[in-house]
């Protein structure tokens, strides 16, 4: 899964007034000719700083997003489908921890992170305040909000920052199971009874729009942008990459006979893509806020789980200072 | 939350006949359980056949900012290199 710049974050100051000059333009060179900066290599700030917020909010996201399928693992409907989804969210477990690790090469800590993501200070991607009514959202999360995270994740194997850029290609191998395990659910419903297309089609009414805000706000909108795209943070623009996952998915949903909840949707030829309707980025801005239909309970789960394994980390350090002691 | 696992470096050999590579991290209280968070975190689509895990502070790293005296040095030493010697063609298997 994947988040991308969330909201409307006040401009990163572009380079800080103590920086060597010499210094910065060799990193920028550097960048520019599509080297990879390494932890331990100088870097501007501002550069650190967007990464450290990049890195982390991605992990946080692969982290919460473990709680809107795991809702379902007691309840998949075969045992096939129970070892798959258990599998698939133990992959985001690892994904978040790639990220922590890539994200702690800048100097930030777990703890801290943690600390930022429990206090609300950290966000994570929207897609997860919105709530698993049924079985066919597990279909529809990983053909959709996996195909999108597929969409975001690809160009950032490229990313300028190596640790980053290979956290990514470890995400990147595995993500296609988790979306086509989806989308074969969702063949599955589609070819079923009258009920479970139903089911299909409410589950993509339903996550379809959540999908498309996922790339994050419109590129006027969108303030770091230019800066993240010189520096190789970003390699293509929300919009561009949005427009790209739609003209993937409108066969894909073809091919289910389901329909695309989107009146305005329909090929231009001229472009050369699919037009589709005004999102609404009040609903986005609002959930980014906090105010998603299930993100209370979303923060509750990580505070809960987070407060409630405090016994078993302490009593762990515990146990290896006492052993240490012992054959000292 | 002071009191955070220390991180561990994590090494695997995809197979018999390969280095150990450096693969990432994971924050573990013992050796131990370093080894089982990193066979959870690293190997779970047989990417390996063994693991090292080793404290990362007890990584010792050259500067960058000293790489060029650290490794330039080698780049005016071509005769290090096969290439650099002329060995006329009719002299085979050289």
């Amino acid at each position: 899964m994947y988040t991308t710049e969330m909201g409307k974050q006040p401009n990163v100051k572009p380079i800080g007034p103590a920086e060597d000059p010499a210094l910065l333009e060799a990193f920028e060179a550097r960048v520019a000719a599509d080297e990879f900066i390494e932890p331990k290599d100088w870097m501007p700030e501002a550069y650190r700083r967007t990464l450290v917020r990049q890195i982390s909010q991605h992990a946080h996201s692969e982290i919460v997003g473990m709680l809107p399928e795991g809702n379902w693992i007691t309840r998949a409907p075969s045992l096939r489908r129970k070892a798959i989804l258990l599998a698939k969210v133990q992959d985001e477990a690892g994904h978040g921890l790639y990220l922590y690790c890539a994200a702690e090469t800048l100097g930030t800590s777990r703890d801290e992170m943690t600390r930022a993501l429990l206090s609300g200070k950290a966000k994570y991607s929207t897609i997860f305040n919105y709530p698993t009514l049924t079985w066919a959202d597990m279909g529809a999360i990983g053909w959709l909000v996996d195909g999108a995270a597929i969409m975001n994740q690809v160009p950032l194997q490229r990313t300028s920052y190596g640790p980053y850029a290979r956290a990514m290609v470890r995400v990147c191998k595995e993500e296609s199971f988790h979306q086509r395990q989806g989308y074969e659910i969702m063949i599955a419903l589609a070819n079923g009874t009258a009920a479970q297309k139903r089911m299909a089609q409410d589950a993509l009414n339903r996550w379809w729009w959540p999908s498309l805000m996922m790339f994050g706000p419109p590129d006027a909108d969108s303030p770091n942008t230019a800066q993240s795209m010189r520096w190789r943070i970003k390699r293509d623009t929300n919009d561009d990459l949005r427009q790209k996952f739609v003209d993937i998915t409108v066969p894909q949903a073809e091919f289910l006979g389901l329909t695309i909840p989107d009146p305005d949707l329909k090929w231009n030829e001229e472009r050369g893509a699919h037009d589709y309707g005004a999102i609404d980025w009040e609903e986005f801005y609002a959930v980014v806020r906090g105010e998603g239909p299930v993100a209370k309970e979303r923060m509750k789960a990580r505070r809960d789980a987070w407060d409630e394994g405090a016994w078993v980390r302490e009593a762990a350090m515990a146990h290896e200072a006492k052993r240490k002691a012992k054959a000292a | 939350m002071s009191d955070e696992w220390p991180l561990w470096e994590v090494f695997v050999r995809a197979k018999g006949g390969l280095n150990h590579r450096h693969v990432g991290s994971v924050h573990a209280p013992d050796s131990e359980l370093a080894l089982r968070h990193a066979r959870d975190t690293y190997t779970r689509r047989e990417e390996g056949v063994s693991l090292w895990v080793v404290p990362s502070a007890s990584i010792v790293a050259s500067d960058p900012a000293d790489s060029g005296p650290m490794f330039e040095p080698a780049q005016d030493k071509v005769y290090r290199h096969p290439t650099f010697y002329d060995i006329p063609d009719v002299v085979t298997h050289i």
